[in-house]
């Protein structure tokens, strides 16, 4: 089986605001579906997001976090993943929030970044995850211009789950080891000009 | 197929490298007929994989060398520079071409194919004047020929020749006179002895038998199939031994010694070492077989003699030369099992076992903990027992990715060959310690800085030759290069007997930088060590080699970037030398564990120099008086921003980074700790003053801290202060 949420790249990489071609990607998924598209929704400042199964490797308990210092707000630190030192990013900050705080149910998803050969693991700091869910192409609606609160580029979509919408996202977009290190290193700011002597 | 392709194109890649080893010492003087062999295998072995591999391109022009070699070992043509350049440039060539092979191009493109047609044309040029050998080949060749038979040198000039004639020498139409007067046309006869002792008493003596035999000591340049032909008509009754001129039984021994590393039958040993001809082989195999045919029609019958008994009893050979070449087949065999031995591991896999071993000692130590704290004696035994396992583990597992320093150090050769050619000097490479020992990570990233080093010191070191000989040194001038261990590191050392650095010249264009004060005084190692500064360069003119001065700070930071250093000595006219200091590998450090607030912090231990309280009076300004010495510090608590309030006491880290003294300021000190190193990944990329990040223990993590650039960003910190100050002003 395809990888569903890969499929839709390509065309969200491309995507400025061509929601035609968007919608024509979600459309071909639907054409060619029948396929299963599971996806793990977690909460997050009281909205529901969701992110393609495939792309999560494990759920655990936050906890034992270090902090790296001198970073932006959204990487959380870093924690001992049976050996592996995995990076956390905190969610709500990085979509442009305050900062998450930890609550009983506060949880880390492992998730498994792709870039170019290297696979790089990386925690995402959600507030509470609620369950996997299927949803088909056919109730996948495309994002919205404006209007959810967070970059209309970190969307993959809109699902729709008994009603409500999910917000489906484009976790290659919104975890850009590229970007984040950009932002990392913007937020060092005059630090980096001068540690260059 | 894949698999295949990439497996010969790396042996092939091995096998060059030999070639050009080979090549070098050949070029050098070494007449070694082993080392042609050697190079001659390597490029035949060359020519069989890519056959198998069906790349055909290399086949062809592997073979073109191959033809070359052929006749350069079979001395129908002499060795010269030029050759050797030739071939060494057909090495590059067979290196682009495996680099297209490696992109799965199975075809050299127009320009390739260009570049390797003038080559095989320029090497068919070499072949193109050969003749195929004969008694009247000229001086030099059969010269070299000798020299090749001939090994080690006595005083002896001379051919030595036992001959004894057969009875029925004479009964055939030959005579023994005539025959030595045909030798005399390839030389003259030092020395003769004829030998009577074969003569019977008078009564049985036939008239017509020939009972002579001649020692024959015979000065001449033919070579030894020249001079056995001159028997040929009496070859099959004579018994005819010749040993070529400089030789003595020692001088077999030492040959036989340095044989090819493969196994061969005693005789064929013999034969390339000139001991034996073929037709001696082929008596005494001959013998052998006869030998082993009767024992195997006498059942229970002695063993086939061995082929060197029948030698020593024809008296071929003396028993000693014999022995020799028997072990030396004995060698060859364990050699064999040696290299069976090895096994080729993909590099991730064993890096992949390093990280298991890694999480095995961090497991391990907090195992350790809890059963400290359980309180119960036979856990905590069976846990100190599990932590001593797993230490050894950790070092075997370390040990497996050291290899040898040599390979890169040979790689100079070629360099220090070309270079010489380019720059007009004669220079020496001397490398000792190649057998060193280190990580591969760290043998893959010291190349480039010492190929800069090696570079320089050619460049500026070495004086050309003029020079040289003015100032009263020897002619060519000489490049050291030296591995060793010393106490948990690795030194390597770059040594020229060239000009040295000139003090004054550094200390000028250091002022002119910027670099110095007019006023400041400093030791002539320090003057030396300028060199390592950003943008400097003394050398008048930009060659393109060195001097366009971003050599030495690159240098420099390349070898920070493996937390080691580097230091140049220098001593004018007498030359300079570079030593870089390494750690042994990248994938553990010693730490020295200190404590912000919650958060743990590791400083390489190499970099402590000792550790205080810090005095509360120094609670506004960042310095401390040490001893007399200022001492500027950095407070961890504010660099990184950490919002609670001080402790009661807190500590100063004295740590030496970049030839200079600095003090961390941190809360506690927390002792020393062996640590494996973890990368912190891409998206701390940019960030300065942590090195890394390594796991404790408790399974928490602690960041390992950079300490040059902590210092450098203290320094930033409070530039950037004055600087508004002064704004606001």
């Amino acid at each position: 089986m395809g990888n569903p949420v890969q499929t839709t790249h390509p065309a969200a990489n491309s995507m400025g605001g061509q929601q035609a071609q968007r919608s024509l990607t979600a459309a071909r998924q639907l054409a060619s579906a029948g396929e299963a598209h599971q996806y793990l929704t977690f909460a997050l400042a009281s909205e529901l997001y969701a992110v393609g199964i495939l792309n999560v490797k494990e759920i655990i308990e936050y906890g034992n976090l270090t902090e790296i210092p001198m970073m932006p707000t959204f990487i959380r630190g870093v924690i001992n993943l049976r050996g592996a030192v995995v990076p956390v990013i905190d969610l709500a900050a990085r979509f442009g929030g305050s900062t998450s705080t930890v609550q009983r149910r506060t949880c880390i998803v492992i998730v498994e970044m792709r870039q170019d050969d290297t696979k790089q693991d990386l925690g995402i700091m959600v507030d509470a995850v609620s369950e996997v869910l299927e949803i088909p192409g056919s109730e996948i609606e495309p994002p919205p211009s404006f209007g959810a609160k967070i970059r209309a580029d970190f969307i993959a979509g809109m699902g729709k789950v008994n009603g409500k919408f999910v917000i489906i996202l484009d976790i290659q977009r919104v975890l850009s080891i590229d970007e984040m290190a950009t932002l990392a290193n913007a937020g060092l700011g005059s630090n980096s000009e001068t540690s260059v002597i | 197929m894949e698999e295949i392709l990439s497996v010969f194109i790396q042996e092939a890649r091995e096998q060059l490298t030999d070639m050009e080893a080979g090549l070098m010492r050949m070029e050098q003087g070494d007449h070694d007929p082993e080392t042609l062999n050697a190079i001659f295998r390597a490029a035949h072995t060359i020519k069989g994989g890519s056959g198998v591999v069906e790349l055909g391109m290399i086949e062809k022009f592997t073979h073109v060398v191959e033809n070359a070699l052929d006749k350069l070992r079979n001395a129908e043509i002499s060795v010269s520079s030029a050759l050797v350049s030739v071939i060494l440039n057909c090495c590059d060539h067979l290196n682009a071409l495996l680099d297209l092979a490696e992109n799965d191009m199975r075809e050299a493109d127009a320009e390739t194919q260009a570049k390797g047609g003038a080559l095989a044309n320029e090497l068919r040029g070499f072949l193109g004047g050969a003749v195929a050998p004969s008694a009247a080949a000229t001086p030099a060749e059969t010269a070299a020929a000798v020299e090749s038979e001939g090994g080690g040198k006595t005083m002896n000039d001379c051919w030595h020749i036992s001959v004894r004639f057969g009875r029925d020498v004479l009964r055939n139409g030959m005579d023994p006179e005539a025959i030595l007067r045909y030798l005399l046309s390839l030389g003259e006869i030092a020395h003769i002895t004829t030998l009577s002792d074969a003569l019977p008493e008078p009564e049985e003596m036939a008239p017509e038998s020939c009972y002579l035999g001649f020692e024959i000591s015979f000065r001449s340049h033919a070579d030894k199939a020249a001079i056995e032909r001159v028997f040929d008509f009496v070859r099959d009754d004579c018994e005819l031994h010749i040993l070529p001129p400089y030789s003595k039984v020692a001088d077999y021994l030492d040959l036989i010694a340095h044989l090819p590393e493969e196994t061969m039958r005693l005789g064929e040993i013999l034969v390339k070492s000139g001991a034996l001809t073929q037709e001696e082989l082929d008596a005494g195999l001959a013998a052998q077989q006869a030998g082993s045919a009767v024992a195997a029609q006498v059942e229970g019958g002695p063993p086939a003699p061995h082929l060197g008994k029948i030698l020593v009893e024809q008296q071929m050979l003396q028993p000693e030369i014999v022995e020799a070449a028997v072990t030396k087949q004995k060698q060859i065999s364990e050699k064999k099992a040696d290299e069976a031995r090895l096994i080729r591991v993909h590099a991730d896999k064993l890096d992949h076992l390093i990280d298991l071993v890694g999480e095995l000692v961090i497991a391990g130590a907090s195992a350790n903990l809890l059963a400290q704290k359980s309180g119960q004696t036979v856990l905590v035994e069976t846990t100190s027992v599990l932590s001593r396992l797993v230490e050894s583990i950790r070092d075997s597992a370390l040990q497996l990715r050291m290899v040898q320093i040599g390979e890169t150090f040979n790689r100079f050769n070629r360099v220090v060959r070309d270079t010489a050619k380019e720059l007009g000097k004669e220079i020496e490479l001397v490398i000792t310690g190649a057998e060193t020992e280190l990580d591969k990570s760290v043998v893959e990233k010291i190349g480039d800085p010492l190929m800069h080093l090696v570079r320089n010191a050619m460049d500026h070191g070495l004086e050309p030759t003029a020079v040289r000989l003015a100032k009263g040194k020897p002619q060519a001038g000489r490049v050291e290069l030296n591995a060793y261990h010393d106490s948990g590191s690795i030194v390597i050392k770059v040594v020229d007997d060239g000009a040295g650095l000139p003090k004054e010249k550094i200390r000028t264009k250091a002022l002119e930088k910027g670099l110095i004060s007019e006023n400041q005084t400093l030791s002539d190692q320090e003057i030396a060590n300028l060199i390592f500064e950003a943008g400097f360069s003394t050398a008048e003119k930009v060659t393109n080699l060195s001097g366009r001065g971003v050599g030495m700070d690159v240098v420099r930071r390349n070898i920070q970037a493996l937390r080691g250093t580097v230091e140049v000595d220098s001593e004018e006219n007498l030359g300079s030398r570079f030593t870089i200091r390494l750690p042994l590998t990248l994938a553990i450090i010693d730490g020295f564990l200190v404590g912000v607030e919650q958060s743990t912090f590791v400083i390489p231990l190499e970099m402590v120099v000792e550790c205080m309280e810090l005095q509360p009076s120094s609670e506004e300004r960042n310095y401390l008086n040490l001893r007399g010495e200022v001492l500027p510090f950095v407070r961890l608590r504010e660099l990184f921003e950490v919002n609670s309030d001080k402790p009661v006491r807190e500590n100063v880290v004295v740590v030496k980074a970049g030839g200079r003294k600095v003090g961390i300021v941190v809360d506690v000190l927390q002792g020393e700790f062996q640590t494996v190193i973890k990368p912190l990944g891409a998206i701390f990329g940019h960030l300065r003053g942590i090195a890394g990040s390594t796991i404790l223990g408790s399974g928490e993590i602690a960041l390992i801290l950079d300490v040059q650039a902590l210092a450098n960003l203290a320094a930033g910190a409070e530039e950037r202060m004055h600087a508004a100050d002064g704004a606001l002003h």
